[in-house]
């Protein structure tokens, strides 16, 4: 999509969009492709899941959208940031932007904020938890500090914290997990941001506790209209939360779908393997079926496909000796996987 | 006919909490109350509940690793006889001790990373036998290939080894004195979905070859259903429902099951989700409600649960149902809905 094109439908423009992101990482006598070739768009109030198991890159790429990544990681491509509301940040490139400057301080926390996985640590022991939502609300939204204490306790009560004059000179040591969390998702949305990502919100918390933040987060995504990416291991969360799910693998995005195509109609063989090798409740008791082997190291693997060695589908000869193409099955449905595309058309035209 | 292996009789467990660090003042928390259960050879029980409601703690309490405060253990050993396992001597304390191991929850933090995989897995069998060093050789060999770990890699050491391989050590370390009880301590939480099934399915293999029995603590409740023949869940540091596993899932019969039940994401985007969302947090053990202490967060709790403290009563036609809920019978609960599932 090329600049003209945009500016002839301003109302299709997505609020991010994220194109052919690289993130590559030097290791001592290589280079890992931690991130590689990923491209997805966010719409505006929507919520876009991204699954995968440890180490797929799911967490670089959210962070790389706040220009979060430590030094090391060298990143190249294009992560293009539309404001709805600010009209100085239209098709803005995070990835070019520096990552201290001033324009992208203005966006992160403002436009764009997190939530972190483990809400102990996303906190500050030694500041009160009502200074450290102040902080944020200081830097973007009003210099007055009276001011910005009611905006803080208005947040600390949607959030559904009860008592919000006391709390607000608590320490987060005060506070058990779950109403840690929700101090942390008060803090990003204190400033009311067109985009949250959220990152493993839920993982460190009990099911009934996760019950109470996922039904948080809808309700306030309802109130506020923001879009959410939610990074996750956990397909339950995905189903219950996502309009839109990428499926990561090895740094790769291997498809892309609306949620009911990926639960209903999965198409690549590790996503299919995913949903097969979980656990769910409600089954009958019976043997689960794993995908053998292990996720192997994101080098060397530009040129085959990185779950070659763990597929059950795979075609000797062709999955393991060149790029995977990405192959667009429906207008909402996206699979990165020789088995859909026309590789022999493929070999004829090359 | 399977035979009782293992009696639990009214087991608790109090920590003393420091409240004044000067005057050394403190006060105990009763971390486990009353805590009965039995255990049948070749079953796996599951233990549940939320964080801090004492899982680990009665785990770590019937291996003998936390000594309780009160009530017995009473194992039924292979030669047919009782013993008190929580006041053993010595002598017949190193006997039976290689007879109940542990497998941790954090494949990362367990193994010691200055010893090769060989020694970790070999060291059990050290203590607790006199064999020689070829015996030994044979026998670690032989079990790393029971777990799927190649033999030729246990001169390393755990950190060039993933998180499934490692747990798999872990495993292979808790099985090599052939022990009659493992107690599986959160041992596929830390893994991936893909590599969970893995472990879980060697786990089942393991347990049909041998007959090992497990005691299975989870707050996973999908892989619960997975793997148990019976639940126990626990709320506050007591067992407040214990059934068989279609009983706990299809059936529950105390609000707090209902509960979690419910609070699982299901994964299956057509779910309706009516789900049963528990107002507050857990109480705080040191300070626990009175009367139910389920009752501050409890759907249905009447004036009667805040005072009185309900028993522990087996319910239904074959009595194998324990609920600890005033209204357990009366109460209609719902259990996993079956409906729009996915495939």
């Amino acid at each position: 999509m090329n600049v003209n094109n945009i500016k002839q439908q301003p109302e299709e423009k997505p609020l991010l969009s994220v194109k052919n992101l690289n993130i590559e990482i030097q290791m001592d006598n290589a280079v890992l492709n931690a991130v590689d070739g990923v491209s997805f768009n966010i719409e505006k109030g929507k919520t876009l899941g991204l699954v995968g198991e440890s180490g797929c890159g799911k967490s670089l790429t959210s962070r790389s959208i706040m220009s979060l990544n430590p030094k090391e990681c060298e990143t190249t491509g294009e992560i293009l940031y539309n404001s709805t509301i600010d009209k100085k940040m239209n098709n803005v490139n995070i990835v070019d932007l520096d990552p201290t400057g001033k324009k992208v301080r203005s966006i992160r926390g403002k436009k764009i904020s997190m939530i972190f996985q483990e809400p102990m640590t996303a906190l500050s022991p030694l500041y009160t938890i009502g200074n450290q939502i102040m902080e944020a609300i200081l830097l973007h939204r009003t210099k007055n500090k009276k001011e910005a204490k009611k905006i803080a306790l208005e947040m600390l009560r949607k959030v559904g914290i009860s008592d919000e004059e006391k709390r607000f000179d608590q320490y987060p040591h005060e506070f058990s997990g779950g109403m840690r969390q929700r101090v942390v998702i008060a803090m990003a949305l204190s400033c009311n941001p067109e985009l949250l990502i959220a990152d493993e919100p839920t993982t460190a918390l009990d099911v009934t506790i996760q019950a109470q933040v996922m039904e948080l987060m809808k309700s306030l995504q309802y109130e506020f209209g923001m879009a959410i990416l939610l990074v996750t291991h956990d397909l339950g969360v995905i189903a219950e939360m996502c309009d839109e799910v990428a499926v990561m693998y090895l740094g790769k995005v291997v498809e892309k779908a609306s949620v009911r195509e990926i639960f209903y109609n999965p198409k690549h063989p590790y996503t299919k393997g995913l949903i097969k090798s979980m656990p769910k409740l409600g089954s009958e008791k019976k043997r689960l079926e794993p995908i053998e082997g292990t996720v192997p190291l994101a080098i060397n693997m530009r040129n085959k496909c990185g779950f070659y060695d763990r597929c059950s589908e795979r075609i000797a000869g062709v999955c393991d000796v060149k790029a995977v193409p990405d192959t667009q099955l429906s207008a909402d449905h996206s699979v990165r996987c020789f088995l859909y595309s026309e590789y022999g058309e493929e070999e004829k035209n090359a | 006919m399977p035979e009782r292996i293992l009696q639990v009789t009214d087991l608790n467990k109090e920590f003393k909490v420091k409240t004044n660090k000067i005057f050394k003042r403190s006060i105990p928390v009763k971390v486990l109350k009353d805590i009965t259960f039995d255990l049948v050879e070749g079953e796996t029980l599951s233990i549940v509940g939320e964080s801090g409601s004492g899982k680990t703690t009665l785990g770590r309490c019937v291996l003998k690793g936390l000594d309780a405060t009160s009530g017995e253990v009473i194992y039924q050993t292979e030669d047919d006889r009782e013993v008190d396992y929580l006041n053993l001597n010595k002598e017949d304390f190193k006997k039976y001790r290689k007879d109940i191991q542990m497998i941790f929850q954090d494949p990362y933090s367990a193994l010691n990373p200055r010893m090769t995989v060989y020694d970790i897995i070999s060291e059990p069998l050290i203590t607790n036998f006199d064999l020689e060093k070829r015996e030994v050789e044979e026998l670690v060999g032989d079990i790393a290939k029971k777990v799927g770990l190649n033999p030729s890699l246990m001169k390393r050491y755990p950190h060039a080894f993933s998180g499934g391989q490692r747990q798999r050590i872990a495993i292979a370390r808790a099985l090599i004195t052939q022990p009659r009880i493992i107690v599986c301590d959160e041992a596929v939480s830390a893994l991936d979905v893909s590599i969970q099934a893995q472990i879980i399915n060697l786990l089942g293999d393991l347990q049909k070859e041998f007959g090992i029995t497990y005691i299975f603590i989870s707050h996973d409740l999908s892989v619960v259903q997975t793997i148990s023949d019976r639940v126990a869940v626990m709320h506050l540091g007591r067992i407040v429902e214990l059934a068989s596993v279609d009983d706990i899932f299809d059936n529950p019969k105390h609000p707090y099951t209902e509960a979690l039940l419910s609070s699982v994401p299901k994964a299956d985007p057509d779910a309706t989700s009516d789900r049963i969302i528990l107002e507050g947090e857990v109480p705080n053990p040191g300070n626990p409600p009175s009367g139910c202490e389920f009752h501050p967060r409890c759907p249905y709790a009447t004036e009667k649960c805040m005072t009185e403290i309900p028993e522990i009563k087996a319910i239904g036609k074959d009595k194998r149902h324990y609920s600890a809920c005033h209204y357990a019978e009366e109460l209609q609960l719902r259990g996993v809905d079956y409906g729009a599932k996915a495939q």
